[in-house]
């Protein structure tokens, strides 16, 4: 049941699981409270602020900017194949924070903390059993949606 | 208000231990602690085991660890707080004997993590982080700090060489420690050249999963002054916890949990940094023994780096820290390393650390992170 979002990721089994329909059609989503109108990313079902269940969907733009990140030597399990990786932890411009590969556009020389990225939506065969995830691309890298 | 005292301690050999099981190594420990303490048994009203259950091949380890100690019909509970695990123990034992339940409680630390493979053990670690938004891109335990480590790089120039000061320091004490599972120096040039893991990190950055145990007997004041005449006293205990994932935490270059534990245990004890005379602090990787230098109030925050380079740590420095070689040296048993680090500082209270021994030492600390900063427990232990 874990398979088709991420490695190992089970967000469409959680209440937030229409995030993963939505990165599927190349929007990055974070959620709003209907009751007090607080925003979250990652988007979260229950309202830290007010308690209420309820929320709606709202887009993100997938603008950040690097608060920091790390090269990836050693790997865990099920990690093995991708070495070395990078991981970067990026502060997004509407709120909020993700984790998440660098992709393509960026060689590993020309990460900066601090530096500004465009968070894209992905959908590949291209890693085996990864079939939605997002990378961290330069500003302006649009999201060439390959055909599943 | 009523004291809780440490009568009794015992420390196994850390390292690969593939010589023993478990209960084993927890008896290693287990008889130098009552022999140490000079009581039989029979006097131990409980006991609280501090292990990370998931490393084991074991399930529910408490009942093992009895059944091999002799200490049925003994209650007995684990404690879980990922690498705080061993002062979640000793805070549970305080708080037991603290509320009249019992006198006197043995805190056994018993961890053995190498009947798993090192990536099976990064994958698990790594979960230590959040696995719906963080896991998913194969982050690991070096990598959260590695990313922490970073960001003190580039805000306050903290550089590779101080980092890896951090190292040769707790290998030169390391050296000195029996218990140890690395028991030689290293030069700032060979932890510099050794292979990388998670960049800045390279493996002297990092401290190894390990097999061990240790063991501390607690009592309350009155059964520890009929029990021993050198009693050291847990006076502050402090604990907090922060977020779990590196996505809501409010800053990357301390451990709010860490800062927030010593703010307790210092205005508990009634003592400020400035008072600590040796301290064990939680060095799972180089970044995070500076942070701690930061987050106790040692140095100003974001002066770490200048701290060890200026060899402050050291004996005969301003605050030494982590002589016994810390879980760089030592090798880190996660569920045991608050404990080990309770013995330590009992050790140096008591004026039985040989050659490590800081002169004077009135008044000491543990600071046992769990996670990439989660939990915390920060506790300041008392001569007298």
């Amino acid at each position: 049941m874990f398979s088709w979002f991420g490695k190992v990721n089970f967000t469409p089994h959680t209440k937030v699981g229409r995030f993963a329909d939505y990165l599927k059609d190349g929007r990055l989503m974070g959620s709003k409270c209907t009751r007090c109108g607080r925003t979250d990313f990652p988007p979260r079902a229950d309202c830290p602020e007010c308690l209420s269940g309820e929320f709606e969907y709202t887009d993100w733009s997938g603008r950040g900017s690097l608060m920091t990140y790390t090269r990836i030597d050693a790997a865990p399990t099920g990690f093995a194949d991708m070495v070395p990786y990078i991981i970067g932890l990026v502060k997004l411009e509407e709120g909020g924070r993700l984790v998440a590969w660098f992709g393509e556009s960026i060689p590993e020389a020309e990460i900066e903390i601090d530096m500004q990225l465009q968070v894209v939506p992905r959908v590949f065969g291209e890693i085996e059993e990864i079939k939605v995830y997002y990378t961290l691309e330069k500003p302006g890298t649009t999201w060439n949606k390959t055909p599943a | 208000m009523t004291r809780v005292g440490i009568v009794g301690i015992g420390h196994g050999r850390f390292g690969r231990r593939s010589d023993a099981t478990v209960q084993e190594l927890a008896f290693e420990a287990f008889r130098e602690a009552l022999g140490d303490a000079a009581i039989g048994r029979e006097e131990i009203d409980a006991a609280v085991i501090a292990a990370v259950p998931e490393y084991h091949k074991q399930r529910s380890l408490t009942g093992v660890i009895m059944e091999y100690l002799g200490l049925n019909p003994k209650p007995a509970w684990l404690t879980e707080d990922a690498c705080a695990s061993g002062s979640a123990a000793v805070r549970t034992a305080w708080m037991a004997i603290r509320s009249g339940l019992h006198e006197v409680v043995a805190v056994i630390g018993a961890q053995k993590m190498t009947e798993l493979a090192t990536p099976e053990i990064l994958a698990l670690m790594g979960r230590v982080g959040e696995v719906q938004w963080e896991s998913i891109f194969g982050t690991t335990f070096p990598g959260y700090y590695a990313m922490l480590a970073r960001r003190h790089m580039h805000d306050f120039g903290t550089t590779k060489e101080q980092l890896a000061a951090v190292a040769v320091k707790n290998h030169y004490y390391g050296a000195r420690n029996k218990q140890a599972m690395f028991q030689r120096e290293i030069t700032l040039q060979k932890a510099l050249s050794s292979p990388p893991v998670a960049s800045p990190f390279q493996v002297f950055d990092c401290c190894a999963n390990a097999d061990g145990a240790a063991v501390v007997i607690m009592a309350s004041e009155k059964r520890a002054r009929k029990i021993s005449d050198r009693v050291i006293w847990l006076d502050g205990l402090g604990s907090a916890t922060t977020s779990m994932s590196l996505l809501r935490r409010p800053t990357l270059t301390s451990l709010p949990s860490a800062v927030e534990s010593a703010r307790q245990a210092y205005e508990m004890a009634g003592v400020g940094p400035g008072d600590i005379k040796v301290a064990d602090v939680h060095d799972c990787f180089t970044i995070a023994e500076i942070l701690a230098y930061e987050d106790l109030g040692f140095c100003e925050p974001g002066q770490g780096g200048r701290f060890i380079e200026e060899r402050q740590s050291y004996l005969g420095g301003k605050h030494p820290v982590n002589v016994d070689g810390g879980l760089k040296a030592k090798g880190h048993p996660i569920g045991t390393t608050g404990v080990s680090m309770t013995t330590e500082i009992v050790k140096q209270l008591r004026g039985q650390a040989g050659e490590r021994q800081v002169e004077g030492a009135d008044v000491g600390l543990t600071h046992n992170v769990g996670g990439n900063g989660q939990y915390c427990f920060v506790h300041v232990f008392k001569k007298e």
